[in-house]
């Protein structure tokens, strides 16, 4: 089973605001960014499932110069509250590494 | 002005570190104006709620040295916005003092703009009651007591009030919160630049080199604005800039890489084209600026509950052996501990224990079967209303959390702890409150533009 970790040479997450995070996945090449960037499984349902996110809030922008995708979605907490523990959300990637492209 | 406007963008954020053999090198380039922000919302939002900056002042002082001396010497603008981490009132004030501190020792006399952008909760209200202000997603329209739990806020700048202290004369302009784009901006706007060209350059260099192939070679960049785009190289000879570096900085903590909100409009970089221009600059062409009714975007901060916090490490094999069955019965322990200890008093308090090694950046489960590490460190987070009652449930909690058995017919465990006492207070929960934007029919309706000039003052 190919996972996304398989498939892009680069992956990472920052707070976009305070109240949006947003992921770039970079694909190792064009090839595999044509195949994999409009994944069912990079879909809204999975970034609710990861995250909690609410998947009307989920967007999705490939760039294709950069063989490249770029998901964000607003925070379920707003950044720096009560039950903050990534303030720039920079390890919120790590979860999306072992995704299942099937 | 004949050819390109070029705008030195010494580094990615005033503090951060401008070095001087840059700074000669744009200047030698031909800059027009030295160009800088000093903050955003990042580092959270105490930084606004408090007026105070996440930089030590003497690294404050260090850039801003290099940078007026330099503007100074060459006889160009020096712009700076965002002043003091989050550009309210006191962030600003703390940036002009070291300012002028900085030209007494320099020797220098010059014209300083402040902008300040910080709003009076009355104001804000009544704006909000004549229906201009609406919310971004995902939040709701705006309630008065939103604006009560706010201690400051700021309404985020465009490029128009430094366009106006450019063209009046000011040698320095310190702004309060400002889109780093439009402090980038601003000086090639006044000069009749392509208005899209400039718009793009500036949110390219607005981290300085962190569009550059090697954004720890270098700190800041040099944007040349011209008729029909701009060009963009790194400041350190030994760097360089690629199409790709460039064009990835459009991702860099948007949301969206081809749309870009300002104030009074949209930058829309889907058309752009990135080309090698030599070996170290990059030239984009085909940056559109999409006019919109004028927009100011509302930040506030404020504390709503404070937080006393605890932390142990544990290494026992007991506890390591099931790591998810011990948070969940050392939490209901503490909880239950706090009713019976403190009872209604404690009010809506929460606690949260943050397994650091296990899984304290996610709160996720992890998979069953995974491994624990040698040891994990546990941290206890107590909210309540006020931060006595914060205090008062983690001293509730102090001897179950410390000595927590594994085993009910063991002696009592006890796990490490470092410090005595061992509970720390550690403040208010600073949050942003606001996101929301107010319509406006003048860009310099919510700005007030204060002068200090240094030549004058001293001869009074």
């Amino acid at each position: 089973m190919v996972k996304l970790k398989d498939v892009c040479r680069h992956v990472r997450s920052k707070n976009a605001g305070p109240f949006w995070v947003t992921f770039d996945l970079f694909f190792d090449g064009a090839e595999k960014f044509r195949d994999y960037h409009a994944h069912p499984a990079l879909g809204p349902d999975t970034f609710q499932r990861l995250y909690g996110a609410d998947p009307a809030l989920v967007q999705h922008y490939p760039v294709p110069s950069l063989n490249m995708v770029k998901i964000s979605h607003a925070r379920t907490s707003p950044q720096g509250g009560m039950v903050e523990r990534d303030m720039h959300c920079g390890q919120q990637f790590v979860r999306l590494l072992d995704v299942e492209l099937a | 002005m004949d050819g390109p406007i070029k705008i030195l963008v010494p580094t990615g954020s005033l503090g951060a570190g401008a070095r001087e053999d840059e700074v000669r090198y744009g200047i030698a380039r031909g800059a027009h104006a030295i160009a800088t922000d000093a903050g955003s919302t990042d580092s959270g939002a105490a930084y606004l709620a408090l007026g105070i900056s996440k930089n030590n002042r003497g690294s404050v002082k260090r850039d801003l040295t290099i940078l007026m001396r330099a503007a100074a010497d060459a006889g160009i603008p020096l712009i700076v916005g965002t002043s003091g981490q989050a550009g309210g009132d006191r962030n600003l004030d703390w940036t002009r003092d070291i300012a002028m501190e900085v030209a007494q020792e320099l020797g220098l006399r010059p014209k300083i703009a402040l902008l300040y952008c910080e709003q009076a909760k009355e104001t804000l209200k009544r704006y909000n009651k004549a229906g201009k202000v609406s919310p971004l997603p995902p939040q709701g329209p705006l309630a008065d007591a939103t604006i009560d739990a706010c201690d400051h806020i700021v309404a985020v700048m465009g490029p128009e009030p430094y366009m106006a202290a450019l063209a009046s004369g000011a040698d320095i302009i310190l702004g309060g919160r400002t889109t780093d784009t439009a402090v980038l901006a601003s000086f090639a706007l006044l000069k009749g630049a392509d208005v899209g060209a400039a718009w793009h350059a500036a949110k390219i260099a607005e981290c300085g080199a962190q569009c550059t192939v090697s954004p720890i070679a270098s700190a800041g960049v040099l944007i040349s604005i011209g008729a029909s785009g701009f060009e963009v190289e790194p400041l350190s000879p030994d760097n360089r800039c690629s199409p790709e570096s460039v064009s990835a900085h459009m991702l860099y903590e948007n949301s969206n890489p081809f749309l870009l909100t300002e104030p009074g409009g949209v930058l829309d970089v889907t058309a752009a084209v990135y080309r090698q221009r030599d070996a170290r600059t990059v030239a984009v062409t085909g940056s559109v600026w999409r006019p919109q009714p004028y927009t100011m975007k509302l930040e506030g901060a404020g504390s709503r509950r404070f937080q006393t916090i605890m932390l142990i490490g544990i290494q026992d094999p007991h506890v390591l052996a099931n790591v998810d069955a011990f948070h969940d019965r050392m939490l209901a322990a503490l909880y239950d501990r706090v009713h019976k200890t403190i009872g209604p008093a404690a009010g809506d308090f929460h606690i949260s224990l943050r397994l650091y090694g296990w899984n304290a950046v996610s709160g996720d489960r992890p998979p069953p079967g995974t491994a624990a590490p040698r040891e994990i460190g546990v941290l206890f987070v107590a909210t309540a209303d006020s931060q006595e009652m914060a205090a008062q449930i983690a001293k509730a909690c102090n001897p179950y959390f410390f000595h927590f058995p594994v085993l009910m017919d063991e002696e009592l465990p006890s796990y490490g702890f470092a410090f005595s006492p061992a509970d720390i207070d550690r403040g208010p929960v600073y949050e942003f409150l606001l996101n929301h934007v107010v319509a406006l029919d003048d860009p310099m309706e919510l700005v007030r533009t204060v002068w200090i000039d240094m030549a004058q003052e001293e001869a009074v």
